[in-house]
């Protein structure tokens, strides 16, 4: 881009290398996406350890959503290098001071360790009984899934189930740790009064756990309705109470952060103060705070305690949800975004543009957005979440 | 006869045993042949990316620099002479100077237009201006640099004789660095596609010269020197006067001194 133009777009005082934004929007959507990685696995988990069972209709689903999600989750980020050919020596030299230096290795855990483990685990039985009643391709795919244990003697299914369990209760400090570590990476920038708080990583944890819900919630009642299935009222009833306590602990701690740096007004409150009733207003107090978070929270709240009937509560339970995605995108935005929004000297703002086209363009990162989708859809093909409910149901 | 059958039950247990056993031991060899291989190609993968960095530059010396803000007189030589010196592409700066106005109603006006590389035009008149001042800026060597904290393959760090380093053959261009630097030193090189920054001209200064925007300065302005050597110009420089460091809160143990530092610098 012309120089000349991007000076334009400043105010203030602002260094003179700091023209340029260096992290795009690719950046926000890798915690946008770890962070639905996380909060699925962690709404599975409540039927897996904290035996909630009116949530065990979308336990598979979670799962699936999970993996889909984490599958792109490197994307954005060797998208974005510039010697993307080099990405591997972030595990190779791992430097051991880096935050970010760890990311290899706790993606690689949680990929191999808990979510690859846990789905096996759980599918194996019906893999085994795929594999027999199928031929050819898929009889293979199966059997190779199966890992040729075909063994589904009670015994065997019983060490599944307890494995499964095992698994579950190692995941969920492990997705605790995917998420608040993405959180760290900015927290620990102490050059950065935007990002540096140690706030940071339980605030991105919540939100995580806030928009991995609402994503499962949605995708749950958008494939009832391409499936022309009823929705289990019972479940939605809960996966709703949930998104509702963990939106008021989200919310809490969020609010907690900005009281906090208004009342400590530090050297850098002119400028960030600038930042947030200005550029960033809308995003943070319009969406982020309201339609994201306040305003789904009032409807779920009222769908809780009031007798609304269940074609209500469902309209309330997916508008929350969906609103609950765009206020956490958002929310991912004003920290990524927004810290770059300002000069170190405190003494200038800048602006960021973002394009349409181009590797870090709008599209791009679009299309990285909705990926997971396509790949769950494929997923949910070769391992469909929803067949042991309804045969019990049945 | 009638312990007849028991033994030949113990037979055919035996032998299924054994021949689970066999089995058995059928799999484990192929595991551990597929681990072992699996290891051999690992290594052999892990071996091209992996590298001991041996240590560079000499631990007798401390390289640094010193800023006497009063002799700067903002022509921007230094500037440029860096930019010709290293082939930092247009718009980005390894150095700059920052103009500092305080004007007459106290309120400050900074700019640093071209990081001063064509030294600086008036844009006010002279006497709404009460005092003006010229900052020169560069990375400050930070002996705890955050950059090198923060960089997750160690392509970003501190030579022997105290100069942070980038090795552009091995960044892999995440820009973490960048975010990290709290004096805005850093910067994307759009041509190498990796973090650039100040070098202290460290080709020239293991020959024994000193950096380009030192040696082109008309007015002494920039005093470089080594540190571990009470003789050298930047120890005895920093001995006569008071000098602060950018930043100090942040503890980043930013190295270039200031001397006649006013608290309007940013």
């Amino acid at each position: 881009m012309d120089l000349g133009m991007l000076l334009a777009e400043t105010s203030g005082y602002v260094l003179p290398n700091e023209k340029e934004l260096q992290w795009s929007v690719l950046i926000v959507l890798y915690p946008y996406l770890t962070g639905l990685v996380a909060g699925a696995f962690i709404l599975a988990s409540l039927v897996r350890v904290f035996n909630s069972k009116p949530v065990a209709p979308v336990y598979r689903l979670a799962l699936l959503t999970a993996l889909a999600f984490l599958i792109c989750a490197p994307m954005p980020l060797i998208g974005h290098l510039g010697h993307p050919e080099r990405a591997f020596q972030i595990m190779a030299t791992p430097h051991l001071s880096s935050a970010m230096a760890m990311f290899g290795f706790v993606y690689a855990w949680y990929l191999m360790a808990v979510l690859l483990l846990e789905i096996y685990f759980d599918y194996r039985k019906e893999m085994v009984a795929w594999a027999q009643s199928s031929r050819g391709l898929k009889r293979l795919l199966y059997t190779v899934l199966t890992l040729g244990v075909m063994d589904t003697s009670e015994k065997a299914v019983r060490f599944d189930d307890r494995a499964g369990r095992f698994i579950t209760i190692i995941g969920i400090p492990s997705a605790a740790l995917l998420h608040g570590y993405v959180g760290f990476i900015f927290g620990s920038v102490k050059g950065n009064p935007w990002w540096s708080s140690v706030l940071m990583p339980l605030i991105f944890l919540l939100s995580a756990i806030v928009s991995g819900i609402a994503a499962v919630l949605v995708i749950y009642m958008a494939i009832n309705w391409y499936r022309r299935q009823p929705h289990d009222m019972k479940c939605l009833n809960a996966i709703g109470r949930y998104l509702m306590f963990a939106l008021i602990f989200d919310l809490s701690l969020e609010a907690l952060d900005v009281v906090h740096r208004m009342y400590e007004a530090g050297e850098w409150f002119e400028i960030l103060g600038l930042l947030g009733s200005g550029y960033l207003y809308y995003t943070i107090f319009g969406i982020q705070f309201f339609l994201g978070g306040i305003f789904p929270l009032v409807n779920l709240a009222l769908a809780q305690f009031l007798k609304a009937s269940d074609a209500t509560r469902q309209r309330v339970y997916f508008f929350s949800g969906l609103l609950v995605l765009i206020g956490v995108l958002c929310m991912r935005w004003n920290v990524v975004i927004g810290g770059q929004l300002f000069s170190k000297s405190l003494q200038g703002l800048t602006t960021y543009r973002l394009e349409l086209v181009g590797g870090e363009g709008a599209l791009v990162a679009i299309g990285v957005l909705f990926l997971p989708l396509a790949i769950l859809f494929v997923l949910a093909k070769i391992l469909p979440p929803w067949k042991a409910h309804e045969e019990a149901r049945a | 006869m009638s312990t007849d059958p028991e033994p030949t039950k113990q037979t055919d247990e035996r032998s299924l045993s054994r021949k689970e056993f066999l089995k058995g031991v059928g799999r484990s060899a192929l595991l551990i042949g597929i681990g072992a291989g699996g290891y051999a190609w690992w290594a052999r993968i892990t071996s091209q990316f992996t590298r001991r960095r041996e240590p560079v530059g000499d631990a007798r010396h401390n390289y640094s620099m010193a800023i006497d803000i009063e002799k700067c007189i903002g022509c921007g030589f230094c500037v440029e002479a860096c930019s010709k010196e290293n082939n930092v592409p247009p718009g980005h700066f390894r150095t700059w100077i920052e103009r500092y106005e305080v004007m007459k109603d106290g309120s400050v006006r900074i700019n640093s237009d071209d990081g001063g590389i064509n030294g600086f035009s008036d844009d006010v008149r002279a006497e709404d201006v009460e005092r003006a001042f010229f900052v020169p800026k560069l990375c400050n060597h930070c002996t705890d640099s955050p950059c090198t904290q923060v960089c997750p393959v160690g392509a970003t760090f501190k030579t022997e004789d105290g100069v942070v380093l980038v090795d552009y053959d091995w960044c892999i261009g995440c820009r973490y660095c960048i975010q990290a630097c709290p004096y805005g030193s850093r910067f994307w090189n759009p041509v190498k596609r990796t973090a650039d920054k100040c070098t202290l001209c460290y080709h020239r200064i293991r020959k024994g010269q000193v950096p380009a925007c030192v040696e082109v300065c008309p007015t002494g302005a920039r005093v470089f020197g080594d540190l571990a050597d009470p003789e050298s110009p930047v120890s005895k420089f920093m001995r006569e006067n008071a000098t602060l460091v950018m930043k100090p809160h942040l503890k980043t143990g930013a190295k270039i001194a200031y001397k006649g530092m006013s608290k309007e610098v940013v």
